[in-house]
């Protein structure tokens, strides 16, 4: 298995992704606690971008929602935690599955009744507006002044309830956004990746060569939203607060996405890079402009940046990245 | 080998198709000859399971498929080229024919089944890591009906394979056809190319308005007047 996930793959790009993996594992001894933060939250929109350029890089399928299952897990396994004391660990299960199941609904809907392209995303956009109005309503989740995870003190670190320093998510998030490009790169090389890419690129031509189209769309939601969820319990027990307005905005799901169209969607490595250039350039900027007193002036040029990059990489910063490096010509 | 009988299809309101019945007997070279609109397409997608039929009967080999989804049909052996090179353009060629050959009926000879692609279309094999998108015009058509071929059909519909495609490619393209049919495959030909259709095919439909108005031997045809004044110009 290990033969046919590096099959393909040139040493010289083998050789960049371990010392990539041996800079990022070893970053936490070496940079200070802002900059570490700074890297913790590139690393979660890294695996949030992975999650949701299966769907659209892979499979062809637009989601504007992908706050959603980010929302559901982490609402899940924060309430499971706060109210009774369940540890995240039994807490994934329980967020993996209703995120799941939430985007086997949407994909149901979506893919039953021939909803296709922007219509498709409308309906994820849907899903996540109203989901966060009800969760607004909840006294139970804390409704729109928040629910808080019981933080103890943060020295010490609890494996088992994930309480701990900010080094502890780091390394958890790195080896998440570690598994998921292993888990990507393998399903892409697989029969799976080879239906979904057959979809993506032309689904009439797919049908036609005997692709189970609903089938095989409901597994890359179903992949994509369990994923995602996931990112949704480490969320809520890094930051200990969420609140439904943050949590499931649209705004939330375009710039969960932002990263992986940044870096090339439907490469495997765009997502990662994406999100390494614009979280510490969002941050870069909110240093530059701090001084200026200017509302949103920070966001008025991150936005620049952001079409900048998008106008003069179309395809994404990855695939002529991996075109200097001399790596693979199609920047897998 | 296939039989249909009585098909009405419907898009909304308009009707595609109109108690089309054809049988097509297995071995066989099959023309399908009418003008844009008679239902010529529709009639191949209402036997792939591509669109509903409203009623009527499409058997295989015994076993009515009719309203049965395109993956089910597929794997019973009926394949099709569908019009306007559909391949994958961003996948390899490589890639794009191994899509073909997921089809449970074809794991098995998937060895044997590419290597016979690539002997029929050398062209193919030197470019299989090439991406699809950038194969010319007749490369593409190449690599549509390999990938048809990967699925190791019985039966393939032919949607108008040599649209678009250089005069010396068109020959080529249709010789192609004639070899698969020499090598067991039963064929059904749809195309514009109504001439070179009616001689090579041992039987023939022409299909007016989602009826079907005339049929017989490619011959016959050839020689009816109604068919050379409509379709040949003469």
């Amino acid at each position: 298995m290990i033969r046919r996930l590096t099959d393909g793959l040139p040493r010289r790009a083998l050789a960049l992704l371990l010392l990539f993996a041996v800079v990022m594992a070893l970053a936490p001894f070496f940079v200070s606690d802002y900059v570490l933060s700074v890297l913790i939250i590139s690393l979660y929109f890294a695996f949030v971008g992975q999650a949701w350029n299966l769907m659209l890089g892979f499979a062809g399928q637009l989601s504007l929602g992908h706050a959603l299952f980010v929302g559901i897990g982490a609402y899940t396994s924060a309430a499971l935690f706060t109210h009774f004391g369940i540890d995240p660990w039994v807490g994934v299960v329980a967020a993996v599955a209703l995120s799941t199941l939430m985007g086997c609904i949407i994909g149901y809907l979506g893919f039953r009744f021939s909803i296709r392209g922007v219509y498709f995303a409308l309906l994820t956009i849907a899903f996540a507006e109203f989901t966060g109005i009800m969760v607004d309503n909840s006294a139970w989740l804390g409704g729109s002044a928040g629910l808080f995870l019981p933080v103890k003190n943060a020295g010490s670190i609890d494996l088992l309830n994930l309480r701990g320093p900010p080094t502890l998510f780091y390394y958890l998030i790195l080896i998440l956004t570690g598994g998921a490009l292993v888990l990507c790169r393998f399903l892409l090389n697989s029969k799976l990746g080879l239906y979904w890419q057959a979809i993506r690129d032309d689904q009439e031509a797919a049908e036609a060569a005997g692709v189970p189209l609903f089938r095989y769309k409901m597994i890359a939601v179903a992949i994509s939203s369990a994923l995602t969820g996931v990112a949704g319990v480490w969320y809520a027990f890094y930051y200990n607060n969420l609140f439904p307005e943050s949590t499931f905005a649209t705004g939330r799901s375009v710039e969960l996405i932002l990263g992986a169209v940044v870096g090339g969607v439907g490469t495997l490595f765009g997502p990662i890079l994406g999100a390494l250039i614009l979280t510490p350039l969002g941050e870069l900027l909110t240093a530059l402009t701090s001084g200026l007193q200017i509302d949103g002036i920070k966001t008025f040029f991150w936005g620049f940046c952001v079409v900048a990059i998008v106008l003069f990489r179309p395809s994404g910063v990855w695939p002529w990245l991996a075109g200097l490096l001399k790596l693979d010509g199609r920047a897998r | 080998m296939l039989e249909v009988s009585g098909l009405d299809v419907f898009y909304g309101d308009a009707q595609a198709l109109d108690g089309v019945s054809l049988t097509i007997e297995p071995g066989a070279i099959v023309a399908i000859v009418g003008a844009n609109g008679a239902g010529k397409t529709s009639l191949i997608r209402t036997i792939a399971g591509m669109q509903k039929p409203a009623s009527g009967h499409i058997r295989f080999k015994g076993t009515d498929i009719a309203g049965r989804p395109t993956y089910k049909v597929c794997n019973l052996g009926i394949g099709q080229v569908a019009e306007g090179r559909q391949i994958f353009p961003s996948m390899t060629v490589l890639e794009n024919l191994e899509t073909g050959a997921m089809l449970p009926r074809a794991r098995e000879g998937k060895a044997r089944n590419l290597d016979r692609v690539y002997r029929m279309f050398p062209r193919l094999a030197e470019r299989r890591a090439q991406a699809a998108g950038t194969l010319s015009g007749g490369e593409q058509q190449m690599l549509a009906i390999g990938r048809c071929l990967m699925g190791a059909p019985e039966l393939i519909m032919f949607d108008e394979p040599s649209l678009g495609l250089a005069p010396a490619l068109v020959h080529e393209m249709l010789q192609s056809i004639v070899g698969l049919n020499r090598e067991g495959i039963t064929c059904v030909l749809v195309e514009q190319n109504v001439a070179v259709s009616l001689k090579l095919a041992k039987h023939a439909y022409v299909l007016e308005n989602g009826r079907v108005t005339l049929s017989g031997s490619g011959d016959a045809l050839l020689a009816d007047d109604r068919v050379r004044q409509a379709y040949l110009g003469l």
